[in-house]
Protein backbone atom coordinates (compact mmCIF):
# COMPACT_ATOMS: atom_id res chain seq x y z
CA UNK A 1 0.00 0.00 0.00
CA UNK A 2 1.49 3.42 -0.88
CA UNK A 3 0.00 6.44 0.55
CA UNK A 4 1.92 9.94 -0.19
CA UNK A 5 1.56 13.03 1.93
CA UNK A 6 1.31 16.46 0.27
CA UNK A 7 -0.22 19.73 1.04
CA UNK A 8 0.22 22.65 -1.86
CA UNK A 9 1.47 25.08 0.61
CA UNK A 10 4.88 24.22 2.32
CA UNK A 11 4.97 24.39 6.00
CA UNK A 12 2.11 22.82 6.91
CA UNK A 13 3.37 19.39 8.51
CA UNK A 14 3.54 17.02 6.26
CA UNK A 15 7.09 16.11 8.00
CA UNK A 16 5.35 16.11 11.17
CA UNK A 17 2.70 13.72 9.46
CA UNK A 18 4.62 11.50 7.73
CA UNK A 19 6.65 10.59 10.56
CA UNK A 20 4.65 10.14 13.12
CA UNK A 21 2.47 8.28 11.10
CA UNK A 22 5.60 5.71 9.98
CA UNK A 23 6.67 5.61 13.98
CA UNK A 24 2.80 4.67 14.68
CA UNK A 25 2.55 2.11 12.57
CA UNK A 26 5.66 0.13 12.85
CA UNK A 27 5.29 -1.93 15.30
CA UNK A 28 2.43 -3.56 13.37
CA UNK A 29 3.56 -3.30 9.83
CA UNK A 30 6.60 -3.21 7.46
CA UNK A 31 6.76 0.43 7.10
CA UNK A 32 8.73 2.56 4.51
CA UNK A 33 9.56 6.28 4.64
CA UNK A 34 10.28 7.86 1.25
CA UNK A 35 11.27 11.23 1.82
CA UNK A 36 10.49 12.60 -2.16
CA UNK A 37 11.25 16.34 -0.78
CA UNK A 38 14.28 16.03 -2.22
CA UNK A 39 15.08 19.92 -2.28
CA UNK A 40 14.53 20.17 1.28
CA UNK A 41 14.91 16.68 2.67
CA UNK A 42 14.08 16.72 6.49
CA UNK A 43 12.29 13.32 7.74
CA UNK A 44 15.87 12.47 8.51
CA UNK A 45 15.75 15.21 10.81
CA UNK A 46 12.98 13.53 13.25
CA UNK A 47 14.10 10.01 12.61
CA UNK A 48 17.40 10.39 12.68
CA UNK A 49 18.36 6.97 10.90
CA UNK A 50 21.40 5.35 10.19
CA UNK A 51 22.57 6.02 6.95
CA UNK A 52 23.66 2.47 5.69
CA UNK A 53 23.53 3.21 2.03
CA UNK A 54 23.54 5.59 -0.59
CA UNK A 55 23.87 5.77 -4.06
CA UNK A 56 24.54 8.32 -7.00
CA UNK A 57 21.94 9.87 -8.88
CA UNK A 58 22.50 10.83 -12.44
CA UNK A 59 20.90 12.20 -15.80
CA UNK A 60 22.44 10.71 -18.96
CA UNK A 61 24.00 13.32 -21.23
CA UNK A 62 25.32 13.71 -24.69
CA UNK A 63 29.00 13.48 -25.36
CA UNK A 64 29.86 13.89 -28.43
CA UNK A 65 32.80 12.22 -30.30
CA UNK A 66 33.68 15.13 -32.59
CA UNK A 67 36.17 12.47 -35.15
CA UNK A 68 32.64 10.72 -36.04
CA UNK A 69 30.85 14.28 -36.29
CA UNK A 70 29.68 15.37 -39.27
CA UNK A 71 28.19 18.66 -37.84
CA UNK A 72 25.33 18.33 -39.76
CA UNK A 73 23.09 19.54 -36.92
CA UNK A 74 20.53 16.92 -36.39
CA UNK A 75 21.16 16.73 -32.81
CA UNK A 76 20.71 20.33 -32.21
CA UNK A 77 17.50 20.17 -34.41
CA UNK A 78 15.68 17.77 -32.37
CA UNK A 79 17.01 18.68 -29.17
CA UNK A 80 13.73 20.25 -27.25
CA UNK A 81 15.73 21.79 -24.16
CA UNK A 82 18.50 24.19 -26.40
CA UNK A 83 21.00 21.85 -24.56
CA UNK A 84 23.03 21.21 -27.90
CA UNK A 85 24.27 23.45 -30.21
CA UNK A 86 26.47 22.99 -33.27
CA UNK A 87 29.34 25.18 -34.32
CA UNK A 88 31.10 25.39 -37.59
CA UNK A 89 33.76 22.92 -36.63
CA UNK A 90 32.63 21.43 -33.05
CA UNK A 91 29.53 21.08 -30.58
CA UNK A 92 28.87 22.35 -27.24
CA UNK A 93 26.44 21.23 -25.12
CA UNK A 94 24.82 22.60 -22.22
CA UNK A 95 24.44 19.88 -19.62
CA UNK A 96 22.70 21.76 -16.32
CA UNK A 97 20.10 22.33 -19.28
CA UNK A 98 19.72 18.82 -20.77
CA UNK A 99 16.54 16.26 -19.51
CA UNK A 100 18.34 13.24 -20.70
CA UNK A 101 15.82 12.05 -23.08
CA UNK A 102 18.16 10.77 -25.48
CA UNK A 103 16.77 12.00 -28.74
CA UNK A 104 20.26 13.76 -29.48
CA UNK A 105 22.35 10.16 -29.40
CA UNK A 106 19.51 8.11 -31.00
CA UNK A 107 19.01 10.12 -33.62
CA UNK A 108 22.53 11.01 -34.45
CA UNK A 109 22.97 9.52 -37.91
CA UNK A 110 26.81 9.07 -37.32
CA UNK A 111 26.38 7.61 -34.33
CA UNK A 112 29.12 10.18 -32.90
CA UNK A 113 26.96 10.93 -29.29
CA UNK A 114 27.25 8.73 -26.37
CA UNK A 115 25.77 9.18 -23.10
CA UNK A 116 27.75 9.77 -19.56
CA UNK A 117 25.99 10.02 -16.46
CA UNK A 118 25.98 13.37 -14.46
CA UNK A 119 25.55 13.81 -11.16
CA UNK A 120 22.66 15.59 -9.73
CA UNK A 121 22.10 14.22 -6.47
CA UNK A 122 22.02 11.20 -4.29
CA UNK A 123 19.45 9.20 -2.69
CA UNK A 124 20.30 7.76 0.73
CA UNK A 125 18.66 4.87 3.09
CA UNK A 126 18.87 3.22 6.55
CA UNK A 127 17.31 2.77 9.54
CA UNK A 128 15.56 4.29 12.69
CA UNK A 129 14.19 2.10 14.65
CA UNK A 130 11.34 -0.21 12.50
CA UNK A 131 11.20 2.12 10.14
CA UNK A 132 12.89 1.90 6.50
CA UNK A 133 13.64 5.37 5.67
CA UNK A 134 14.99 6.09 1.69
CA UNK A 135 15.59 10.08 0.84
CA UNK A 136 16.57 11.61 -2.32
CA UNK A 137 19.00 14.93 -2.06
CA UNK A 138 19.13 17.35 -4.42
CA UNK A 139 22.69 18.59 -4.92
CA UNK A 140 22.87 22.26 -4.27
CA UNK A 141 22.93 24.43 -7.41
CA UNK A 142 21.22 21.73 -9.35
CA UNK A 143 17.32 22.25 -10.76
CA UNK A 144 16.06 19.58 -11.92
CA UNK A 145 14.21 17.72 -8.80
CA UNK A 146 12.34 14.78 -10.79
CA UNK A 147 14.74 12.09 -11.76
CA UNK A 148 15.72 12.19 -8.29
CA UNK A 149 12.13 11.24 -7.05
CA UNK A 150 12.02 9.13 -9.70
CA UNK A 151 14.66 7.43 -7.85
CA UNK A 152 13.81 7.22 -4.82
CA UNK A 153 10.36 5.54 -5.50
CA UNK A 154 11.93 2.60 -7.58
CA UNK A 155 13.10 1.81 -3.96
CA UNK A 156 9.48 1.08 -2.86
CA UNK A 157 8.67 -2.09 -1.87
CA UNK A 158 6.14 -3.85 -2.73
CA UNK A 159 4.44 -5.66 0.61
CA UNK A 160 4.04 -3.48 3.53
CA UNK A 161 3.44 0.15 3.99
CA UNK A 162 5.37 3.37 1.58
CA UNK A 163 4.69 6.63 2.78
CA UNK A 164 5.65 9.42 0.62
CA UNK A 165 6.73 12.59 2.10
CA UNK A 166 5.54 14.94 -0.87
CA UNK A 167 7.39 18.50 -1.60
CA UNK A 168 5.04 21.08 -1.52
CA UNK A 169 3.50 22.73 -4.53
CA UNK A 170 1.85 21.46 -7.63
CA UNK A 171 4.19 21.40 -10.73
CA UNK A 172 6.26 18.46 -11.59
CA UNK A 173 8.01 17.16 -8.59
CA UNK A 174 4.66 17.07 -7.34
CA UNK A 175 3.20 15.27 -9.92
CA UNK A 176 6.37 12.87 -9.87
CA UNK A 177 5.62 11.78 -5.89
CA UNK A 178 1.90 11.34 -5.59
CA UNK A 179 1.24 9.35 -8.88
CA UNK A 180 0.73 5.67 -8.48
CA UNK A 181 -0.18 6.28 -4.91
CA UNK A 182 -3.13 4.51 -3.55
CA UNK A 183 -4.38 7.29 -1.23
CA UNK A 184 -2.72 11.09 -0.85
CA UNK A 185 -2.91 12.77 2.88
CA UNK A 186 -3.30 16.57 2.01
CA UNK A 187 -2.02 18.47 5.04
CA UNK A 188 -3.21 21.96 5.84
CA UNK A 189 -4.10 25.07 8.18
CA UNK A 190 -7.19 26.61 8.78
CA UNK A 191 -6.11 30.28 7.00
CA UNK A 192 -6.90 31.52 3.39
CA UNK A 193 -3.32 30.99 2.12
CA UNK A 194 -3.63 26.95 3.44
CA UNK A 195 -7.48 26.88 2.13
CA UNK A 196 -6.31 28.60 -1.49
CA UNK A 197 -3.07 25.88 -1.86
CA UNK A 198 -5.40 22.84 -0.62
CA UNK A 199 -8.16 23.80 -3.10
CA UNK A 200 -4.96 23.65 -6.11
CA UNK A 201 -3.59 20.26 -3.96
CA UNK A 202 -7.12 18.83 -4.65
CA UNK A 203 -7.61 19.61 -8.44
CA UNK A 204 -4.14 18.24 -8.53
CA UNK A 205 -4.67 14.64 -6.81
CA UNK A 206 -8.15 14.49 -8.55
CA UNK A 207 -6.45 15.05 -11.80
CA UNK A 208 -4.20 11.88 -11.31
CA UNK A 209 -7.25 10.01 -10.23
CA UNK A 210 -5.67 9.69 -6.39
CA UNK A 211 -8.45 9.76 -3.62
CA UNK A 212 -7.70 11.85 -0.68
CA UNK A 213 -8.29 13.13 2.87
CA UNK A 214 -7.24 16.14 4.75
CA UNK A 215 -5.59 16.49 7.61
CA UNK A 216 -6.17 20.00 9.45
CA UNK A 217 -2.92 21.21 11.33
CA UNK A 218 -3.02 24.36 13.84
CA UNK A 219 -6.53 23.88 14.49
CA UNK A 220 -8.27 26.81 16.76
CA UNK A 221 -6.33 29.51 14.35
CA UNK A 222 -7.46 31.08 11.25
CA UNK A 223 -11.43 30.94 10.26
CA UNK A 224 -13.71 28.12 9.20
CA UNK A 225 -13.17 28.29 5.21
CA UNK A 226 -10.81 24.98 5.08
CA UNK A 227 -13.84 23.09 7.47
CA UNK A 228 -16.44 24.74 5.08
CA UNK A 229 -14.25 23.88 1.61
CA UNK A 230 -14.06 20.27 2.88
CA UNK A 231 -17.57 19.14 3.64
CA UNK A 232 -18.37 21.23 0.75
CA UNK A 233 -16.20 18.86 -1.82
CA UNK A 234 -17.02 16.05 0.30
CA UNK A 235 -13.01 15.38 1.62
CA UNK A 236 -13.19 13.44 4.55
CA UNK A 237 -10.60 15.87 7.37
CA UNK A 238 -9.58 12.58 9.05
CA UNK A 239 -7.12 13.88 11.52
CA UNK A 240 -7.28 17.50 13.54
CA UNK A 241 -4.32 18.33 15.20
CA UNK A 242 -4.50 21.71 17.66
CA UNK A 243 -2.41 24.70 17.84
CA UNK A 244 -0.70 23.63 20.83
CA UNK A 245 2.98 25.65 21.49
CA UNK A 246 3.98 22.65 23.36
CA UNK A 247 3.62 20.48 19.72
CA UNK A 248 5.33 23.27 18.35
CA UNK A 249 8.53 23.14 20.56
CA UNK A 250 8.84 19.48 20.06
CA UNK A 251 8.41 20.09 16.37
CA UNK A 252 11.08 23.00 16.73
CA UNK A 253 13.85 19.85 18.59
CA UNK A 254 12.55 17.56 15.44
CA UNK A 255 10.79 15.06 17.46
CA UNK A 256 7.78 13.56 16.19
CA UNK A 257 4.05 13.61 17.89
CA UNK A 258 4.62 9.93 18.43
CA UNK A 259 7.59 9.78 20.23
CA UNK A 260 7.18 13.24 21.92
CA UNK A 261 3.17 12.92 22.83
CA UNK A 262 2.67 8.97 23.19
CA UNK A 263 -1.32 9.44 23.41
CA UNK A 264 -1.48 10.74 19.61
CA UNK A 265 -0.10 7.32 18.82
CA UNK A 266 -3.59 5.98 19.00
CA UNK A 267 -4.95 8.66 16.79
CA UNK A 268 -2.46 8.36 13.55
CA UNK A 269 -3.47 4.35 14.45
CA UNK A 270 -7.27 5.14 13.62
CA UNK A 271 -6.04 7.72 10.65
CA UNK A 272 -4.44 4.94 9.03
CA UNK A 273 -7.72 2.60 9.79
CA UNK A 274 -9.69 5.10 8.04
CA UNK A 275 -7.45 5.62 5.06
CA UNK A 276 -7.74 1.82 4.63
CA UNK A 277 -11.21 1.82 5.04
CA UNK A 278 -11.49 4.13 1.76
CA UNK A 279 -8.84 2.44 -0.09
CA UNK A 280 -11.23 -0.68 0.35
CA UNK A 281 -14.36 1.02 -0.35
CA UNK A 282 -12.62 2.33 -3.68
CA UNK A 283 -11.68 -1.02 -4.83
CA UNK A 284 -14.67 -1.99 -3.87
CA UNK A 285 -16.97 0.54 -6.02
CA UNK A 286 -14.55 0.20 -8.90
CA UNK A 287 -14.91 -3.93 -9.11
CA UNK A 288 -19.00 -2.69 -9.32
CA UNK B 1 16.13 49.74 -9.51
CA UNK B 2 16.93 46.93 -7.30
CA UNK B 3 15.58 43.51 -6.76
CA UNK B 4 15.00 41.53 -3.61
CA UNK B 5 13.92 37.74 -3.58
CA UNK B 6 12.56 36.30 -0.42
CA UNK B 7 13.63 32.54 0.11
CA UNK B 8 13.34 30.09 2.93
CA UNK B 9 13.85 27.06 1.95
CA UNK B 10 11.50 25.20 3.96
CA UNK B 11 8.07 26.46 3.36
CA UNK B 12 5.59 27.98 5.51
CA UNK B 13 8.33 29.71 7.44
CA UNK B 14 6.57 33.64 6.50
CA UNK B 15 7.78 34.38 3.17
CA UNK B 16 4.34 35.94 2.32
CA UNK B 17 3.63 37.31 5.57
CA UNK B 18 6.94 39.43 5.11
CA UNK B 19 6.66 40.41 1.36
CA UNK B 20 3.24 41.68 2.72
CA UNK B 21 4.99 43.50 5.40
CA UNK B 22 7.34 44.80 3.14
CA UNK B 23 4.41 46.03 0.32
CA UNK B 24 3.14 48.27 3.00
CA UNK B 25 6.40 49.62 4.15
CA UNK B 26 8.63 49.98 0.75
CA UNK B 27 7.91 52.90 -1.26
CA UNK B 28 8.06 52.82 -5.25
CA UNK B 29 8.34 49.07 -6.09
CA UNK B 30 6.40 46.72 -8.02
CA UNK B 31 5.69 43.26 -6.27
CA UNK B 32 5.98 40.20 -7.92
CA UNK B 33 4.56 36.56 -6.85
CA UNK B 34 7.34 33.97 -8.33
CA UNK B 35 5.98 31.14 -6.69
CA UNK B 36 4.01 30.28 -9.31
CA UNK B 37 2.86 26.59 -7.82
CA UNK B 38 1.12 27.66 -5.08
CA UNK B 39 0.57 31.31 -5.14
CA UNK B 40 -0.70 33.22 -2.06
CA UNK B 41 0.50 36.55 -2.41
CA UNK B 42 -2.65 37.91 -3.71
CA UNK B 43 -4.56 37.09 -0.79
CA UNK B 44 -2.97 40.26 1.26
CA UNK B 45 -3.03 42.90 -1.56
CA UNK B 46 -6.45 42.48 -2.88
CA UNK B 47 -5.41 43.24 -6.99
CA UNK B 48 -7.94 44.35 -9.25
CA UNK B 49 -6.73 42.63 -12.63
CA UNK B 50 -5.68 44.62 -15.04
CA UNK B 51 -3.51 42.06 -17.52
CA UNK B 52 -4.49 38.62 -18.45
CA UNK B 53 -1.52 36.32 -20.38
CA UNK B 54 -1.69 32.73 -21.40
CA UNK B 55 1.84 31.19 -20.87
CA UNK B 56 2.80 28.70 -23.60
CA UNK B 57 5.61 26.57 -22.93
CA UNK B 58 6.91 23.04 -24.45
CA UNK B 59 5.01 20.70 -25.98
CA UNK B 60 3.16 17.28 -25.43
CA UNK B 61 3.19 14.21 -27.52
CA UNK B 62 0.10 13.13 -29.03
CA UNK B 63 -0.85 9.45 -30.56
CA UNK B 64 -2.81 9.48 -33.73
CA UNK B 65 -4.69 5.83 -33.23
CA UNK B 66 -5.56 5.82 -36.86
CA UNK B 67 -2.15 6.13 -37.74
CA UNK B 68 -0.42 4.02 -34.87
CA UNK B 69 0.32 0.34 -35.67
CA UNK B 70 0.99 -0.29 -32.01
CA UNK B 71 4.83 -1.45 -33.06
CA UNK B 72 5.91 -0.16 -29.15
CA UNK B 73 9.40 1.80 -29.94
CA UNK B 74 8.15 4.79 -28.53
CA UNK B 75 7.19 3.34 -25.16
CA UNK B 76 10.17 1.21 -25.41
CA UNK B 77 12.30 4.64 -25.70
CA UNK B 78 10.61 7.11 -23.64
CA UNK B 79 12.71 7.37 -20.62
CA UNK B 80 9.95 9.38 -18.86
CA UNK B 81 7.81 6.53 -18.78
CA UNK B 82 5.46 8.40 -20.49
CA UNK B 83 3.42 6.32 -23.12
CA UNK B 84 1.56 3.28 -21.71
CA UNK B 85 -0.84 1.02 -24.00
CA UNK B 86 -0.37 3.54 -26.85
CA UNK B 87 -1.47 6.80 -25.10
CA UNK B 88 0.18 9.45 -23.86
CA UNK B 89 0.20 10.28 -20.13
CA UNK B 90 0.53 14.00 -20.49
CA UNK B 91 1.61 14.58 -16.96
CA UNK B 92 4.81 12.56 -17.11
CA UNK B 93 5.54 13.45 -20.64
CA UNK B 94 8.40 16.09 -20.57
CA UNK B 95 8.13 17.26 -24.17
CA UNK B 96 11.10 16.07 -25.98
CA UNK B 97 9.72 14.83 -28.75
CA UNK B 98 11.73 11.68 -29.45
CA UNK B 99 8.79 9.33 -30.24
CA UNK B 100 7.46 11.90 -32.42
CA UNK B 101 10.79 11.94 -34.20
CA UNK B 102 11.24 7.70 -34.66
CA UNK B 103 7.75 6.72 -35.20
CA UNK B 104 7.99 4.31 -38.12
CA UNK B 105 4.44 5.43 -39.11
CA UNK B 106 3.88 9.24 -38.16
CA UNK B 107 1.43 8.63 -36.00
CA UNK B 108 2.97 11.21 -33.22
CA UNK B 109 2.71 14.88 -33.18
CA UNK B 110 3.60 17.39 -30.75
CA UNK B 111 1.24 19.55 -29.95
CA UNK B 112 1.97 23.23 -27.69
CA UNK B 113 1.24 23.32 -24.01
CA UNK B 114 -0.86 25.98 -22.54
CA UNK B 115 1.24 26.06 -19.12
CA UNK B 116 -0.82 28.22 -17.39
CA UNK B 117 -1.86 32.68 -17.26
CA UNK B 118 0.22 35.43 -15.62
CA UNK B 119 -1.31 38.42 -14.59
CA UNK B 120 -0.45 42.44 -13.76
CA UNK B 121 -2.79 43.70 -11.04
CA UNK B 122 -3.23 46.87 -9.48
CA UNK B 123 -3.32 47.12 -5.77
CA UNK B 124 -2.88 50.15 -3.29
CA UNK B 125 0.70 49.07 -2.55
CA UNK B 126 1.45 49.60 -6.24
CA UNK B 127 1.31 47.04 -9.23
CA UNK B 128 1.72 43.71 -8.74
CA UNK B 129 2.91 40.61 -11.80
CA UNK B 130 1.81 37.54 -10.45
CA UNK B 131 0.71 33.77 -12.31
CA UNK B 132 -0.92 30.26 -12.09
CA UNK B 133 0.97 27.74 -13.45
CA UNK B 134 -1.74 24.66 -14.58
CA UNK B 135 -2.34 21.92 -12.56
CA UNK B 136 0.59 19.47 -12.70
CA UNK B 137 2.31 21.26 -15.08
CA UNK B 138 6.28 21.54 -16.05
CA UNK B 139 8.10 24.73 -16.10
CA UNK B 140 7.45 26.57 -13.30
CA UNK B 141 11.05 28.15 -13.67
CA UNK B 142 10.16 29.57 -17.09
CA UNK B 143 7.15 30.97 -15.53
CA UNK B 144 8.73 32.47 -12.98
CA UNK B 145 11.33 33.53 -15.78
CA UNK B 146 8.19 35.67 -17.45
CA UNK B 147 6.88 36.95 -13.53
CA UNK B 148 10.51 38.39 -13.33
CA UNK B 149 10.51 40.23 -16.71
CA UNK B 150 7.40 41.88 -16.47
CA UNK B 151 7.85 42.93 -12.99
CA UNK B 152 11.33 44.55 -14.25
CA UNK B 153 9.33 46.39 -17.56
CA UNK B 154 7.00 47.47 -15.07
CA UNK B 155 9.90 48.70 -12.70
CA UNK B 156 11.95 50.38 -15.80
CA UNK B 157 8.32 52.03 -17.25
CA UNK B 158 7.38 53.38 -14.44
CA UNK B 159 10.88 54.38 -13.22
CA UNK B 160 10.59 52.27 -9.78
CA UNK B 161 13.02 51.70 -6.73
CA UNK B 162 12.26 47.95 -6.09
CA UNK B 163 11.13 44.84 -7.37
CA UNK B 164 9.99 42.62 -4.18
CA UNK B 165 9.45 39.16 -5.32
CA UNK B 166 8.02 36.36 -2.85
CA UNK B 167 9.83 33.28 -3.76
CA UNK B 168 8.95 29.40 -3.91
CA UNK B 169 9.64 27.14 -0.91
CA UNK B 170 12.88 24.46 -1.97
CA UNK B 171 16.14 24.99 -4.07
CA UNK B 172 14.90 23.63 -7.26
CA UNK B 173 14.08 24.99 -10.52
CA UNK B 174 12.13 27.93 -9.76
CA UNK B 175 13.79 28.79 -7.07
CA UNK B 176 17.05 28.74 -9.11
CA UNK B 177 14.51 31.11 -11.71
CA UNK B 178 13.91 33.06 -9.22
CA UNK B 179 17.14 34.11 -7.66
CA UNK B 180 19.80 34.39 -10.08
CA UNK B 181 20.86 37.86 -10.78
CA UNK B 182 19.03 39.34 -7.90
CA UNK B 183 20.09 41.76 -5.91
CA UNK B 184 19.39 40.74 -2.70
CA UNK B 185 18.17 37.56 -1.38
CA UNK B 186 15.85 37.59 2.10
CA UNK B 187 16.06 34.26 3.69
CA UNK B 188 12.94 33.58 5.74
CA UNK B 189 13.99 31.03 8.83
CA UNK B 190 12.09 29.38 11.60
CA UNK B 191 14.31 28.50 14.67
CA UNK B 192 13.11 24.70 14.10
CA UNK B 193 15.67 21.79 13.15
CA UNK B 194 14.11 21.70 10.24
CA UNK B 195 14.17 25.38 9.31
CA UNK B 196 17.76 25.41 10.06
CA UNK B 197 18.66 22.61 7.81
CA UNK B 198 17.01 23.63 4.82
CA UNK B 199 18.13 27.13 5.43
CA UNK B 200 21.86 25.63 5.02
CA UNK B 201 20.55 24.86 1.62
CA UNK B 202 19.29 27.56 0.54
CA UNK B 203 22.12 29.62 1.76
CA UNK B 204 24.30 27.21 -0.38
CA UNK B 205 22.14 28.13 -3.68
CA UNK B 206 22.31 31.92 -2.45
CA UNK B 207 26.68 31.16 -3.00
CA UNK B 208 26.11 29.39 -6.23
CA UNK B 209 24.74 31.90 -7.79
CA UNK B 210 26.91 34.63 -6.06
CA UNK B 211 23.63 36.75 -4.57
CA UNK B 212 24.51 38.29 -1.53
CA UNK B 213 21.84 36.97 1.17
CA UNK B 214 20.22 38.78 4.74
CA UNK B 215 18.44 36.52 7.10
CA UNK B 216 15.24 37.19 9.06
CA UNK B 217 14.32 34.53 11.97
CA UNK B 218 10.56 34.30 11.97
CA UNK B 219 9.16 33.00 15.24
CA UNK B 220 12.36 34.19 17.14
CA UNK B 221 10.98 33.15 20.52
CA UNK B 222 9.30 29.33 19.90
CA UNK B 223 12.98 28.41 20.13
CA UNK B 224 15.84 30.90 21.57
CA UNK B 225 18.25 28.10 21.93
CA UNK B 226 17.67 27.24 18.37
CA UNK B 227 17.40 31.13 17.38
CA UNK B 228 21.08 31.74 19.14
CA UNK B 229 22.11 28.79 16.92
CA UNK B 230 21.43 30.47 13.99
CA UNK B 231 22.95 33.40 14.48
CA UNK B 232 26.07 32.15 15.41
CA UNK B 233 25.81 30.31 12.04
CA UNK B 234 24.76 33.06 9.95
CA UNK B 235 27.99 35.33 11.58
CA UNK B 236 30.58 32.78 10.63
CA UNK B 237 29.65 32.76 7.43
CA UNK B 238 29.53 36.60 6.97
CA UNK B 239 25.65 36.60 6.81
CA UNK B 240 23.71 39.22 8.64
CA UNK B 241 20.71 38.63 10.64
CA UNK B 242 18.43 41.53 9.71
CA UNK B 243 15.12 40.41 11.76
CA UNK B 244 13.84 38.87 14.48
CA UNK B 245 10.16 38.81 14.34
CA UNK B 246 8.49 36.90 17.39
CA UNK B 247 5.48 34.41 17.40
CA UNK B 248 2.63 36.57 17.31
CA UNK B 249 -0.96 35.53 16.29
CA UNK B 250 -1.93 39.04 14.83
CA UNK B 251 -0.03 37.11 11.75
CA UNK B 252 -2.72 34.92 11.29
CA UNK B 253 -5.70 36.99 12.27
CA UNK B 254 -4.32 39.48 9.09
CA UNK B 255 -3.99 36.51 6.98
CA UNK B 256 -8.02 35.88 7.59
CA UNK B 257 -8.18 39.47 7.51
CA UNK B 258 -6.52 40.07 3.95
CA UNK B 259 -4.01 42.71 4.98
CA UNK B 260 -0.27 42.65 5.31
CA UNK B 261 0.50 42.27 9.10
CA UNK B 262 1.54 45.78 9.81
CA UNK B 263 -1.65 47.23 8.49
CA UNK B 264 -3.15 44.92 11.32
CA UNK B 265 -1.13 45.10 14.19
CA UNK B 266 0.94 48.28 16.23
CA UNK B 267 2.57 45.86 18.56
CA UNK B 268 6.44 44.49 18.82
CA UNK B 269 5.80 42.73 15.29
CA UNK B 270 4.89 45.50 13.40
CA UNK B 271 7.87 47.40 15.01
CA UNK B 272 10.42 44.56 14.21
CA UNK B 273 9.33 44.17 10.68
CA UNK B 274 9.65 48.18 10.19
CA UNK B 275 12.85 47.96 11.43
CA UNK B 276 14.00 44.81 9.37
CA UNK B 277 12.97 47.19 6.41
CA UNK B 278 15.37 49.87 7.55
CA UNK B 279 18.12 47.62 7.92
CA UNK B 280 16.89 46.04 4.10
CA UNK B 281 16.67 49.65 2.64
CA UNK B 282 20.40 50.48 4.42
CA UNK B 283 21.88 47.53 3.08
CA UNK B 284 20.99 47.73 -0.50
CA UNK B 285 21.71 51.32 -0.79
CA UNK B 286 25.06 50.22 -0.49
CA UNK B 287 24.74 48.31 -3.36
CA UNK B 288 25.01 49.28 -6.94
CA UNK B 289 21.70 48.56 -8.76
CA UNK B 290 20.58 46.35 -11.36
Amino acid sequence: MRISIASGKGGTGKTLIATSLALALSDRYHVQLLDCDVEEPNDHVFLRPEITGREAVTIPVPRVNEGKCTHCRKCAEVCAYNAIAVMADHVLTFPQLCHGCGACSYLCPEKAITEEGREIGVIEWGRSGAVDLVQGRLTVGEAMAPPIIRKVKTQAVRDGIALIDVPPGTSCPVVEAISGSDFCLLVTEPTPFGLNDLALAVETVQELGVPCGVVLNRAGIGDSGVVDYCSDKNIPVLLTIPLDTEIARLYSRGITLVAGMPEWKSNFLRLFDRVTEMIDERDRSSKR
Amino acid sequence: MKEIVVLSGKGGTGKTSVVGALAALAERKVLADCDVDAADLHLLLSPLERVRNEFWSGQVACIDPDRCNECGLCQELCRFHAIRDFQVEEVSCEGCGLCHHVCPTEAITMKENMAGHWFISDTRYGPLVHARLGIAQENSGKLVAVVRQQAKKVAEEQALDYIISDGPPGIGCPVISSLSGAALALLVTEPTLSGMHDLERVLGVCRHFGVPAAVCINKYDLNEENSRQIESQCLSQGVKVIGRIPFDNAVTASIVQGVPVVEYSTGRITREIVRMWQHLSTALAGRSGR
